[in-house]
C-alpha cells in the first residue's frame, strides 16, 4: 500500500536523512521524502501498515527532532 | 518583509537584537571601557551570542543524545564555541549570526519559490454553483458535487468539474492548462474541462466525473509528486552529502590534532614555523563550518521543482525530475504521423478538372452527392465546397459500399468514388501525382475530373522539427500506419531525417526497439503520440511523450511527458526548458563545491578566516537557491 503525508521539515538535508532513515525500517517496501512539496510517500506491507506508520513517525522524530509527520 | 511567516518574524527580531548587543560590545571594547580579553568582555559578548545561537546549542546537545553526530546544529555550536575557548569572541557571535541570517534567508527563498508554484497551480475552484431542482443556485464544495449534476459556470469563474454543456454558448481561456492564449469556443453538447475560465457567456454544464477525477486534480496531483521521482544528479548529491560531513570533520580532526601533537613533540618541521597550537584549533574549526552540506543538497531539488513548475505554466507537464532529465540528452525523437505531425483530419488539397469541367463544378457535384454520408472524406468535400446541403437538388442516392456514391445531381448522375468505382463503371480515370485519398467525379457516365484529399502538417509541425534540431536533436524519425507515398511528403515536406510507413502498431514497437538498441548508453529516445492506440510504444521509449492530452485521461496515464495542447513545437520548448534546468543544477554543484574546496585549502594554509568560511556554507547557499530559482521563470519559451 502506498500513501502520502503532509510531512514538515526544515532543510534539505534533514529530508534526505529522514528519507533514508524510514527506507531501512522494516517491512517498509519504498519511502520518498519530497521536500520541496513537504511530503512523505510510504510504500509499506498493508497487513502492518499501521504498524510501520508509527515506527516512521518514531524514526523520523529520533533523526530530526524538529520535523512533524501528519497522519 | 510582510510575508514572513511568524516563526521568521521572530528569528529576525533575534537577528537585529543580538547584532544590535554585538555592536554595542564591540564599540566598548573599541573605546577601551572594557579590556581586549578577559572573563567581563567574555560575559558582555556572550550576550549576543545566546540571543542568536541558544536554540541551535540546544538543537545540537539535543541532537547528540538522539546519535546524530554530524548535524548542522552540532557543527555550528562546535565551530562557535571553540572560537569562543579561543578567545575569539566577536568571531564567534559574528559567525552565529551569519548563520541564523543565511538559514532565514534559506527559508524564506524555499517558502518563496513553492508559493510561487503553489500560486501556478491555483487553479482549482473551491466552490461549484450547483443547479438544485427548483432551478435556484447553490454554492457547494465542488467534492460534493455528484456526476449527473448540473453546475453553472458564470463569466469570470473558473470550470470547477468536467462535463458537457448543456445549455449557453461561451469561450474558455485555457491558458492555466495549455498556456495557450487563444480562447477555445465552446456551445451546446461540447465537452468543457475543469480548471478553464469561463470569459463570456453563462454555461449550465452537466458533471461527467467526480472531483478528484477531474481534469485539474489529476495534473495537480502530477505535478505535486512530480519531483518523487529523483533525478541522478539528486541522488548523487544527497550520497554524495552523507560521506561529505563525516569526511569534513575527520579532516578538522586531523588538522587540529596532528600539528598539535607534533608541535608538542617539538617536531623540526617547517609548516609548523610560528604557530601554537590555538592556531590549528581555529582552522579546524573553519574546517567545521564549511562541513555542513545544506547549501549543496537544497540546491539541486529545488532547481528541479522549478524547472517543472515553469514547464506546466507553458502547458507541459512533466512526471518526475528524472524524465526533465534525460529530455535534455535526448537525441533521437520518434513521431507518430496522424494526429501528432499532421492534424489528422482530411482537407481538399486540390481538385483536378477534366477538360470541359471546372474545378467547382467538379467539388460541388462531389459535394452534393456525398451530402448524406457522415464519412470524414465526405464531410472534407462539403467543407471545402462550403454549399450548405440542399435536399432538392439531389434524388436517387446509392451508396455502393468500398467503392463510393452514386446520386442524382440536379438531374444528372454523378458517381464519387474510389478507382474501384471507376473501373466498375468503366470509366478510364487518371492517376494522381499527389500524394493523399483521391476521389474520382463522374457526370453522366464522363470522367470530371478527381479530387485530392490529404491530412495536412500542423502549422507548426515544420518549425517544430527544425528547432528540434537547432536545439539538439540528432536524429527524427516518423512511424506511420500510411500509405508510402503519403508518408514521403509529409516526410519531406517537415524535413524528417526518416520514416517508415505501413506499418501496424506492433511493427510501431519493434521500430522503436530498433532504434533504441542502435543509440548510444548516454543518449535518450522519446517518442511523440497523441496517446490513442501508441500506449505501447510510449511506454517503451525513454521517455514517452503524449499530446493534445486535455481532457484525455489514457494519454496523460501512459507518457512521462504531457503536452496539454497538440502543438508539436512545444517539445523543443520542453528541451530548452530540460536544458536550461540541468545547466542551473550543474552550476550549483560546482559552484558549491568550488567555493567550499577552495575555502578549505585556504583554510588549512590559515589564510581563510571564519568569515570566508560562513560564506563558503550560508553565503553560496544562498547563491545556489537565487539561481536555482531562475528555473521557475519561463516567459522567454512562451511565444
Amino acid at each position: 500500500m502506498k500513501k502520502r503525508y503532509k510531512f514538515v521539515v526544515d532543510c534539505a538535508n534533514c529530508a534526505a536523512k529522514v528519507e533514508a532513515a524510514v527506507k531501512k525500517i522494516d517491512g517498509v517496501n519504498d519511502a520518498t521524502v519530497n521536500f520541496m512539496a513537504q511530503k512523505l510517500v510510504l510504500d509499506a506491507d498493508d497487513a502492518r501498515f499501521d504498524e510501520i506508520l508509527k515506527e516512521v513517525e518514531a524514526v523520523a522524530k529520533k533523526v530530526e527532532p524538529d520535523c512533524e509527520l501528519f497522519v | 518583509m510582510n510575508d514572513l511567516t511568524k516563526k521568521q518574524k521572530k528569528m529576525l527580531r533575534r537577528i537585529l537584537l543580538s547584532a544590535v548587543l554585538l555592536v554595542l560590545v564591540k564599540v566598548l571594547c573599541g573605546l577601551e571601557v572594557l579590556p581586549e580579553h578577559g572573563l567581563l568582555t567574555a560575559l558582555c559578548y556572550l550576550a549576543p551570542y545566546a540571543v542568536i545561537g541558544w536554540d541551535v546549542l540546544y538543537k545540537a546537545v539535543r541532537n547528540i543524545l538522539g546519535g546524530q553526530v554530524f548535524d548542522e546544529n552540532f557543527l555550528m555550536a562546535l565551530a562557535t564555541v571553540g572560537a569562543f575557548a579561543t578567545a575569539e569572541y566577536a568571531e564567534a557571535v559574528f559567525v552565529m549570526l551569519f548563520y541564523q541570517v543565511g538559514e532565514l534567508f534559506q527559508d524564506y527563498a524555499v517558502g518563496k519559490s513553492r508559493q510561487s508554484i503553489a500560486a501556478l497551480m491555483d487553479i482549482r475552484p473551491d466552490t461549484a454553483n450547483l443547479e438544485t431542482e427548483d432551478g435556484e443556485t447553490e454554492e457547494v464544495d465542488p467534492e460534493d458535487v455528484e456526476v449527473g449534476a448540473v453546475i453553472v459556470v458564470k463569466p469570470g469563474e473558473r470550470v470547477p468539474l468536467d462535463g458537457t454543456v448543456l445549455t449557453g454558448e461561451s469561450s474558455l481561456d485555457t491558458a492555466a492548462l495549455t498556456g495557450e492564449s487563444v480562447p477555445r469556443d465552446v456551445g451546446v453538447g461540447d465537452d468543457v474541462i475543469s480548471g478553464c475560465v469561463n470569459q463570456t457567456g453563462v454555461l449550465r454544464i452537466r458533471v461527467t466525473r467526480p472531483c478528484e477525477e477531474s481534469t485539474v486534480s489529476k495534473i495537480l496531483d502530477l505535478v505535486e509528486n512530480a519531483s518523487e521521482k529523483k533525478s541522478t544528479s539528486e541522488n548523487f548529491i544527497t550520497r554524495f552529502a552523507r560521506y561529505y560531513t563525516p569526511c569534513v570533520v575527520v579532516a578538522a580532526a586531523a588538522l587540529f590534532l596532528v600539528p598539535t601533537v607534533l608541535l608538542a613533540l617539538g617536531a623540526p618541521l617547517g609548516f609548523l614555523n610560528g604557530t601554537v597550537w590555538t592556531d590549528w584549533l581555529h582552522r579546524a574549526l573553519i574546517f567545521l563550518v564549511i562541513s555542513c552540506p545544506c547549501a549543496l543538497v537544497i540546491s539541486v531539488p529545488l532547481s528541479f521543482f522549478g524547472g517543472i513548475g515553469g514547464a506546466s505554466k507553458c502547458g507541459i507537464l512533466v512526471k518526475g525530475s528524472n524524465y526533465l532529465e534525460a529530455l535534455a540528452k535526448t537525441e533521437t525523437i520518434i513521431f507518430d504521423k496522424t494526429g501528432t505531425l499532421t492534424k489528422g483530419t482530411f482537407t481538399v488539397t486540390a481538385v483536378h478538372p477534366e477538360e470541359g469541367f471546372t474545378q467547382e463544378q467538379v467539388l460541388e457535384s462531389a459535394a452534393l452527392a456525398e451530402q448524406y454520408s457522415d464519412h470524414p472524406i465526405s464531410v472534407s468535400l462539403r467543407k471545402a465546397c462550403g454549399l450548405k446541403p440542399d435536399a432538392a437538388r439531389v434524388a436517387d442516392v446509392e451508396e455502393i459500399a468500398g467503392h463510393g456514391v452514386c446520386a442524382k445531381v440536379d438531374g444528372r448522375t454523378v458517381c464519387v468514388g474510389n478507382s474501384r468505382l471507376m473501373e466498375r463503371q468503366n470509366v478510364n480515370w487518371l492517376p494522381c501525382e499527389l500524394p493523399g485519398t483521391i476521389v474520382h467525379v463522374t457526370v453522366d457516365g464522363f470522367y470530371a475530373g478527381h479530387i485530392v484529399i490529404s491530412d495536412l502538417p500542423k502549422e507548426d509541425a515544420k518549425d517544430a522539427i527544425a528547432d528540434l534540431k537547432a536545439s539538439g536533436v540528432k536524429k527524427t524519425v516518423m512511424l506511420t500506419g500510411d500509405a508510402e507515398a503519403v508518408a514521403k511528403s509529409v516526410a519531406a515536406e517537415l524535413g524528417v531525417d526518416e520514416y517508415h510507413a505501413e506499418l501496424l502498431p506492433a511493427d510501431k514497437v519493434d521500430w522503436a526497439e530498433r532504434i533504441l538498441s542502435a543509440k548510444q548508453p548516454e543518449a535518450r529516445v522519446a517518442f511523440v503520440g497523441d496517446g490513442i492506440n501508441d500506449a505501447p510504444v510510449l511506454s517503451r521509449a525513454d521517455i514517452g511523450i503524449a499530446m493534445g492530452a486535455l481532457g484525455s485521461d489514457a494519454a496523460i496515464e501512459a507518457a512521462d511527458i504531457v503536452l496539454m495542447d497538440d502543438k508539436p513545437s512545444k517539445i523543443a520548448t520542453a528541451m530548452r526548458i530540460s536544458r536550461k534546468t540541468l545547466r542551473i543544477v550543474k552550476q550549483n554543484i560546482w559552484f558549491a563545491l568550488g567555493v567550499k574546496g577552495a575555502v578549505l585549502v585556504l583554510g588549512a594554509f590559515g589564510v581563510a578566516t571564519m568569515w570566508e568560511a560562513v560564506f563558503a556554507d550560508v553565503g553560496v547557499a544562498f547563491i545556489a537557491i537565487l539561481n536555482a530559482m531562475r528555473c521557475l521563470r519561463v516567459e522567454e519559451f512562451r511565444k
